[in-house]
């Protein structure tokens, strides 16, 4: 499950770009957000937490 | 282990987020690996100073809940230095930019090196002056253009390990933003280490460097520190015309037989209290 920080998100794009299953995209807003119809494709690896430089999206694994 | 989420609130002053670095400017990425390790070590937060120069990435120790200062520009080495002297028992972790610790900063680091004190330096190096719009710095690569190089950059880059080493520094290793797990291995390691130790995080700088250099996207920069960073024990085996362009990451040289500053001092103390004429070496 991912736990987004919105205020702290500037858009960069990292994580959407390095999300091995294409969950993440950038919003019109400017913001980090799972693509509609994707919810339930992340397999929580930890790439887009690992790599966000504004601490604006963490992983929670199942049953954490 | 705790989650990064646990640590971003365990660790960071309250009401310091979002911080003022770029969109996908890598300092955060190196704070945070910064705060995994220390974690990791399982050091209290009044055991740890963090000192930093001046610069983008020195606006990490404002953020970080430890015994923080923000210094002169260039000078977090010197700072650093007497509070180890006056506090041995603390872990002092200097933080400190390209430009700051090798150019402002590049005489004082030397010397640190040479003394061998127990300080851990992490050099955020972004190959440019950030803050004040991108001018280059003496690690912004041969062939890079910059405000201050439109024209392309004519002078070599240090290799700041290198230079350290050969100052006297006992413990150097380098790792990307790319590479987090192995940022993390070589802060541990390096905070571990008795001696000087300093740890090149090289990091990406979207705005002012990779906007003048066809890597404008954060993740491009990312990506390209994952072409270039090779791990040391395949470096090792690699030939001049395959190291072209490269660097190695991991920890770059080790060695314990040298005195720690702080630990020679001591014995220093000793002697003038024990009244007895110093032994001629």
């Amino acid at each position: 499950m991912l736990k987004f920080y919105t205020k702290r998100c500037k858009g960069c794009g990292i994580c959407a770009h390095f999300c091995p299953r294409g969950v993440l995209e950038i919003t019109e807003l400017n913001k980090s957000a799972i693509v509609p119809g994707k919810e339930n494709d992340c397999i929580s690896c930890g790439q887009c937490e690992m790599r966000c430089p504004d601490y604006a999206i963490f992983v929670k694994k199942e049953g954490a | 282990m705790k989650s990064m989420e646990e640590l971003v609130n365990e660790y960071f002053r309250p009401n310091r987020l979002p911080h003022l670095w770029c969109p996908g400017c890598g300092n955060g990425v190196v704070l945070g690996a910064l705060l995994k390790a220390i974690d990791a070590e399982g050091l209290a937060k009044d055991d740890v100073a963090v000192i930093s120069g001046i610069g983008c990435s020195s606006r990490a120790s404002g953020y970080v809940d430890f015994n923080t200062g923000n210094t002169l520009h260039g000078r977090a080495l010197p700072i650093s230095t007497g509070l180890k002297m006056a506090r041995p028992d603390l872990n002092v972790i200097t933080l400190s930019g390209d430009g700051d610790c090798s150019a402002i900063g590049g005489n004082h680091l030397i010397h640190a090196a040479r003394r061998n004190i127990g300080l851990t330096l992490v050099v955020f190096n972004n190959s440019i002056y950030g803050m004040t719009g991108g001018q280059y710095s003496p690690l912004t690569p041969q062939g890079a253009r910059a405000t201050t190089a439109p024209y392309l950059t004519i002078e070599p880059s240090f290799d700041i390990l290198a230079l350290a080493e050969a100052a006297g520094a006992t413990f150097t290793a380098r790792a990307t933003t790319y590479h987090v797990p192995i940022l993390v291995d070589v802060l541990r390691k390096g905070i571990r280490h008795e001696g000087f130790s300093i740890i090149e995080a090289v990091t990406g700088c979207p705005t002012n460097f990779g906007r003048q250099n066809k890597l404008a996207a954060p993740a491009m920069m990312m990506e390209w520190q994952k072409e270039h960073g090779v791990m040391k024990a395949a470096w090792d085996k690699m030939d001049p015309a395959q190291r072209e362009g490269k660097f190695p990451i991991g920890v770059l040289s080790e060695r314990t037989d040298l005195k720690e500053y702080t630990k020679a001092y001591d014995e220093i103390i000793e002697r003038a209290q024990s009244g007895k004429e110093a032994a001629s070496a």
